[in-house]
Order: structure tokens, then C-alpha cells, then sequence
């Protein structure tokens, strides 16, 4: 019995081995001298490891991760303050006619990225308003509100009700309830949908590429295009870059992994 | 007091209901609007580009290449489900069975799933390269030739495909081992009391009450790979000459791939794809509806 869960854990590790392969590959890339770079075959470990790429992206690319962390930051603030007042509605206020709505709100979570982004852009250009952060802030949030309000509002739903009636016959008002309540009972939901938002928006390269190409605030996936795009491709700084632009996905998978693993099961399975 | 009460309700509604308007109706009739007139550069950003009805939806549908795409497209996002919903299940079947560090490698799958696009599809783009990738490097020492796998038009879909199947299969795995783990424990005591032997039990018990769950995750995956743009635009760029290129990518390279940009087709295109995730749409509810009343 032992030895078989024993045997149970050699399969998992190798087949996560397997899975993760690339992101090893990614960072042993990134640490390989550009010399050795078109070395066949290729080095599997980094022997001798560089951290020039590092450098080049601390030097080149700091502005472009600071926008990141901007726009990510401010889509998770635009999306909590649209998503959790409706939420609070849907789950417990429940005002007639709202069905249309989730509807409304599945469908919109379908709409592909780029139909979206041509739209914009369209807007964007006749209003004279594409190259701006706060214009990509309102994009990006296209992908996460539909998401934070659904996901909100089954966090919200199971605040019982006799919670809700209590603080109501004691004179506490629905914005009372909401604030102190609802809001407080429901932050997993809360923790959840910020994580999103704020990770879609960051990984967002749709939006930057179509509405944010020209300007001099562009998030780190332009960077990373813009290193690509290059003639004398530089793999050791776009991976290097890579690892970089992955650090918040890994940050969150350590922090928050139960987050994360409810909100890509939130819509899919009912509990 | 009841009318009160529903005065507040829809009062909490309002910003999300003026937000869903302003950024999510506006931007698609303004693609509709596109998608009917004739657009230049000039006539895009000053406006008074001439109403033409139909003629962009013509235009791409009698374009060649438009049914090319639609071919890679089906292709590409049958294949990708497939692949991804077989290794997902092998896999949640696989963790649902206790052993140590169980918890900590299954949420080592989800990286695939939570890097950005971009840094997958560059990744990829240099393990398959074809000179320097490691790919290529492993199948040497296995003594086969030098595959193209980006730039030859037999590979690159093949290519693009493998890599969306590595960032789906997390999803998949999440989503069903979830699932599993609400299948009663007593149906699999039943099953055992009867003599079943893992396979049978898998294909008679474990299979069928996944149902509503397995149909859940191939529509929400249906209108993920519908969605993929990044990964195939940074790989190939659909190409070489479009052997890669689906709807999606097609309605970016018409709009923004050129010096000169067709914003009328590209938008057409668009619209021909939000057909295809409003039918997904109206599957899902049916199916969420269904399975709330079983």
C-alpha cells in the first residue's frame, strides 16, 4: 500500500516534470549566454549562466512594468467598484426584470478579445484617446467585470439572509448592509475576482497591442512583442523579460492557489 | 416599501448596467457600424466613409482564404478540445487518488494556465524553433530529421495547436477534478460491491455522471479556443501564407496586421465570430439551465 502511493507520487512528479517543461525551458533560456544560444543541440542546464538578459530588462524594460502594474492595478479597482454593488443587487436586493441580465452577462464573458478591441479602437480614435492608460484600463476590464460580477454574486448569495434581516431591523440601511455586511462576509469573493482581474489585465496583450501600440506608456507584453519583432531576435532578453511578466501568475499561485483553483471553477461546476 | 425595494435594487444595478452600455454595446455597434461602411485610414479617424450594406460580409465570404480560415478554425478548436478534455480527465482521474504532495502538483499544473499568452507562445515559439529548439534537439537524438515546425505550411497549425492544448489542459483538469470529486463516494462502494474493476467503473459509473460537468467544460473551452489570438499571431503570425491563420487571427490581420488597414472585412469577420460565441452562449444557459434541474 505504501509503495504503490509511493509509486502514485514518481508518476505525478513526472508527469508535472513533463507538463512544466517549458517553463524551465523558459528560464534556463534566459540565463544562457547569447553565444551559445543557436548551440545544437542546446545546453539543459544553464552551465554557465548569464544574468545579462535580467539586466538588459531592468534597464529597458522598467517603465513598460510599472505601466503593467498600473493598468493591472487599475482594472482590479474599476472592476470591483462596477462588479460588487451589482453583485450585492443580484444576490440579495434581487429587484424584478434582472434575469436578462445574467444572460447578458454569460454571453459577454464569450465575446472574443479582438472583436472588442476593433470597437474600441474605432472609439478611441475618433475621441483622440488610444496611447492612454485609463483607456486601457476600461478595456481590460471588458474581461474581468462579466467574471467578478457572476463570481461575486454566488460568494454573496450564501451570506444568509437572517444576517441580512437582522442588521435591517436594527435600522441599518441596503448601502449599510452592503458596506458592512455583505462586503465583509464575502471577501474571499472579493480576493477571488481581484486576483483575476488584475491577471488578465496584466497577461492583457489584445488591448495594448491594438489600443496602446504607439505610445510611450506600453505594458510589458509590448515589451516583449517589441523584443520579438526585432531582427536580431534576442532570446535570452525575451525570456528573460518572460520570466518577469510571469513573476505575479506565480506570486498568486503561491499566495492564493484555493483562489484560484474556485474562480476557474466558479460558472463550471455547481456545488 | 416594496416598490422602495426595488428602486434600490436596480439603484445598485445602474453603474454596471451604464458600464455594460458604454463599454460593451458601444464598442460592438461601432464594429457593426465598421463592418457596413466602406473605411480608409482617412475616413476611419474623420469619419463619413460611405454606407456599403453588405458588401464587406461579400467580400469576405467570396475570399478563398475566408473558408480557409473557417477549415483552420474547426480544426484547430476540435482538435485543441479533444486533446485537452482526454488529458484533463486522465489527469483529475489520476489526482483524485491520495498520495503524498498530491495537492502541491496539481497546483503545479495550473502554471500553464495563468502565464500570460505571450510568454507561452514565445516560449513555444523558441522550443520549436527550427535550428536552435530543443524540440528539434530532442527528436535528433531520436534520429529524426529537422522538422520547420513554424515555417513549413504542413506544421505550423500543428504547432500553434500543441501549444494551446498545453494551456488548456489545466483548465480541464481543475474543472473536472472538481467535478469528480462530487460523484458521491457510495456509487464507487456500490460499484466495488459489485465486483467492478477500474476500467468498468470508470467508463460505466465515472463517465456518464461527469456529464453535465464534461459538457460544461467543452463549451467554456469551445469559446476559449474560438478566442485564441495571441498564441498563434506571436508563433506564425498565421502564416506561412495563412496555413495557420483562424477567424480570429484573421480579423486582426485585416484591421491591424498591414501597413494598410481594412477595418470593413475585419470587423465582418469579427461579427461572423460573435455569431458563433452567441450560439456557444445560448448552449451554455441550456445546459446550466438542465443540469439545475436534474
Amino acid at each position: 500500500m505504501r509503495r504503490r502511493r509511493l509509486l502514485r507520487t514518481a508518476t505525478g512528479v513526472l508527469l508535472t516534470a513533463l507538463m512544466l517543461f517549458p517553463v524551465y525551458w523558459m528560464v534556463n533560456v534566459s540565463l544562457t549566454p547569447p553565444g551559445k544560444m543557436r548551440k545544437s543541440p542546446p545546453d539543459f542546464f544553464p552551465t554557465t549562466p548569464t544574468f545579462d538578459g535580467y539586466v538588459r530588462v531592468f534597464n529597458e524594460q522598467l517603465p513598460y512594468f510599472l505601466t503593467s502594474l498600473l493598468v493591472a492595478s487599475g482594472t482590479v479597482v474599476l472592476t470591483l467598484a462596477l462588479a460588487a454593488p451589482a453583485a450585492y443587487s443580484l444576490a440579495k436586493l434581487r429587484p424584478r426584470g434582472r434575469r436578462p441580465l445574467w444572460f447578458v452577462l454569460l454571453v459577454a464573458q464569450m465575446i472574443p478579445g479582438i472583436i472588442m478591441a476593433l470597437g474600441f479602437y474605432g472609439i478611441y480614435v475618433s475621441l483622440g484617446i488610444t496611447n492612454s492608460v485609463s483607456g486601457l484600463i476600461l478595456a481590460d476590464s471588458t474581461i474581468a467585470v462579466p467574471f467578478a460580477v457572476l463570481i461575486l454574486s454566488s460568494f454573496m448569495a450564501s451570506v444568509p439572509d437572517e444576517l441580512v434581516q437582522a442588521a435591517r431591523i436594527d435600522g441599518a440601511g441596503a448601502v449599510r448592509v452592503f458596506w458592512s455586511i455583505v462586503l465583509p462576509v464575502s471577501r474571499n469573493g472579493i480576493v477571488t475576482a481581484a486576483l483575476f482581474a488584475f491577471l488578465w489585465a496584466w497577461s492583457d496583450f489584445v488591448f495594448a497591442a491594438t489600443l496602446d501600440s504607439g505610445g510611450s506608456l506600453k505594458p510589458l507584453t509590448l515589451g516583449i512583442y517589441r523584443y520579438i519583432g526585432n531582427n536580431n531576435q534576442e532570446w535570452n532578453a525575451i525570456m528573460a523579460t518572460a520570466v518577469v511578466a510571469s513573476v505575479p501568475a506565480a506570486v498568486l499561485l503561491v499566495l492564493a492557489q484555493r483562489f484560484v483553483a474556485a474562480g476557474i471553477t466558479a460558472g463550471a461546476v455547481k456545488d | 416599501m416594496q416598490l422602495r425595494r426595488q428602486l434600490v435594487g436596480w439603484a445598485f444595478l445602474l453603474p454596471l448596467l451604464a458600464y455594460l452600455l458604454l463599454s460593451y454595446a458601444y464598442p460592438l455597434l461601432t464594429n457593426l457600424d465598421l463592418s457596413l461602411r466602406d473605411n480608409t485610414i482617412r475616413t476611419f479617424v474623420h469619419g463619413g466613409a460611405p454606407f456599403v450594406g453588405f458588401a464587406n460580409y461579400a467580400a469576405v465570404f467570396a475570399d478563398p482564404a475566408f473558408g480557409t480560415a473557417v477549415l483552420h478554425t474547426v480544426v484547430f478548436t476540435l482538435v485543441s478540445l479533444v486533446f485537452q478534455y482526454a488529458a484533463g480527465l486522465a489527469l483529475a482521474v489520476f489526482f483524485t487518488r491520495s498520495f503524498p504532495l498530491s495537492a502541491t502538483l496539481r497546483a503545479l499544473f495550473l502554471v500553464p494556465w495563468l502565464l500570460p499568452l505571450i510568454v507561452s507562445a514565445s516560449t513555444w515559439a523558441w522550443m520549436l524553433n527550427s535550428e536552435a529548439g530543443v524540440v528539434n534537439a530532442v527528436l535528433a537524438a531520436f534520429g529524426v530529421d529537422k522538422v520547420d515546425w513554424l515555417t513549413s505550411p504542413n506544421w505550423s497549425l500543428v504547432s500553434v495547436t500543441v501549444a494551446n492544448i498545453w494551456i488548456g489542459i489545466p483548465f480541464n483538469l481543475v474543472v473536472l477534478h472538481s467535478g469528480l470529486r462530487n460523484i458521491p463516494a457510495e456509487v464507487y462502494e456500490a460499484s466495488a460491491l459489485d465486483g467492478a474493476n477500474g476500467w468498468q467503473t470508470f467508463w460505466r459509473i465515472t463517465f456518464p455522471m461527469l456529464r453535465p460537468v464534461s459538457g460544461i467544460t467543452l463549451l467554456l473551452g469551445l469559446v476559449y479556443t474560438l478566442k485564441v489570438f495571441d498564441i498563434i499571431w506571436i508563433m506564425t503570425r498565421g502564416g506561412p501564407s495563412g496555413a495557420s491563420t483562424t477567424l480570429a487571427v484573421k480579423s486582426y490581420e485585416l484591421g491591424f496586421g498591414n501597413m494598410l488597414p481594412r477595418f470593413g472585412p475585419s470587423a465582418a469577420v469579427g461579427n461572423v465570430l460573435i455569431l458563433v460565441a452567441m450560439v456557444a452562449g445560448i448552449c451554455y444557459v441550456r445546459v446550466q439551465r438542465h443540469q439545475e434541474e436534474a
